[in-house]
């Protein structure tokens, strides 16, 4: 019964070759999903791609509803995983930080991995702020502590939050993942579409396609496409 | 090269995968996947390293610094480098190795790596006090369903997508 290590089922010193290969197998879904690139996941905030939402939603309810079932077959013990505690202030302000940084750098941090992995150089810069990020709150750390710590509340599930039950709570995550998957994709089909998606590797190709399909109609392409191309 | 590149997972293939990960990583750990948390580790060493001193004055670095636990050998740190050598390995298959800046043609490449560094300046930040980035906060939350991992991933998400307006010109 899992989970394999914490019940010493794996023997603890084989702990950091599973986080390797689990590491591993993340960074290559990551980046064969096309996390790796920042314009495709900026996509999703103007309608050109939505495949960080699908991802993203696909995989929460995969492993949600994994999770129950292995706790239904008795092969994991749900008590036992470590559930993140709820503070509820410095959890908005810190996703809301988080979201700037995203529209910003358009990463977030697993996906600058994969983005440097493959020589995306604003990749590695988003990572450098990173550090200094990280560095910049442990020094403003003392005068924000008491705010920190504040709102906890603890263990909270979701579904207890709502009111509702674990398999109803389920239910209407998928229906309601289900009905955006199509709202997305009718979406998609409506806003122009943005070419880097088609060509990964050779992206001044497409930019000269696409300036070139521009140029016929703007005279003022061809400074940003020679600058581009510089 | 063929551009097999133009062929990215199916978004929902690319999710279920994730999610079958992520859901491997909590049977074999009992925890998520994270990514931040390296980075942490890395900046508590690396200032442990520079001014020890200062790194267990330090309020929130000495938190992370024990005797008997050196903070490179954790299971995060090892799980990144996964993540590197992953995303290495795809990229390669894919022919998609290559030194560049990925950026809008609208834009140059020096205001593109300017807000790539502001935006993990926010991020950095942000995922220290929200305890947690997206993928060991939001994500792994939401699978657990925990309360945490829904308002993380709507503050992050909802939070880039009205802001989204004003940053437009770096990316349509």
């Amino acid at each position: 019964m899992g989970p394999l290590i914490p019940q010493g089922i794996i023997a603890a010193e084989w702990s950091h070759v599973i986080a390797l290969m689990l590491g591993i197998a993340f960074g290559y879904v990551l980046e064969s999903s096309g996390f790796s690139s920042s314009r495709k996941l900026a996509g999703v905030f103007y309608g050109y791609d939505f495949v960080v939402f699908k991802v993203f939603f696909t995989a929460a309810i995969t492993a949600a509803l994994g999770l129950i079932y292995f706790h239904y077959l008795g092969w994991i013990d749900m008590n036992m995983l470590f559930v993140n505690p709820t503070f509820i202030n410095s959890s908005i302000v810190g996703g809301v930080i988080m979201g700037l940084g995203f529209i910003m750098g358009g990463y977030y941090p697993g996906t600058s991995f994969t983005g440097l992995a493959i020589g995306k150089i604003d990749a590695m810069v988003f990572t450098g702020g990173l550090f200094i990020g990280i560095l910049a709150f442990s020094e403003i750390f003392p005068l924000i502590e008491s705010f920190y710590k504040s709102g906890s509340l603890g263990v909270l599930k979701v579904y207890d939050s709502l009111g509702i039950s674990m398999p109803l709570f389920m239910l209407l995550m998928i229906i309601f993942a289900l009905i955006m998957f199509v709202v997305v994709t009718k979406i998609e089909g409506r806003v122009k579409k943005v070419e880097y998606i088609k060509i990964h590797y050779n992206e001044y190709k497409i930019y000269h396609f696409c300036s070139s399909s521009i140029v016929r109609r703007s005279r003022s392409i061809p400074v940003a496409y020679q600058r581009q191309n510089k | 090269m063929k551009d097999r590149s133009s062929k990215y997972f199916n978004p929902y293939f690319g999710g279920v995968m994730l999610g079958l990960v992520l859901l491997l990583t909590f049977y074999f750990t009992g925890r998520g996947l994270g990514a931040s948390g390296a980075v942490k580790n890395t900046v508590v060493t690396a200032v442990h390293t520079v001014n020890p001193e200062h790194a267990e004055d330090s309020a929130y670095l000495s938190r992370f610094i024990s005797d008997d636990h050196y903070p490179m050998n954790t299971w995060l740190v090892y799980e990144v480098l996964g993540i590197l050598l992953g995303a290495f390995i795809s990229g390669t298959l894919a022919g998609s190795l290559k030194l560049k800046v990925e950026h809008s043609p609208k834009i140059t490449a020096k205001r593109r790596l300017i807000f790539a560094g502001l935006g993990g300046l926010f991020f950095g930040i942000g995922s220290q006090l929200g305890r947690g980035c997206t993928s060991g906060g939001a994500l792994s939350g939401m699978a657990t369903l925990a309360t945490s991992g829904f308002i993380a991933m709507i503050a992050i998400f909802g939070t880039a997508f009205l802001a989204a307006y004003f940053f437009r010109k770096n990316w349509i």
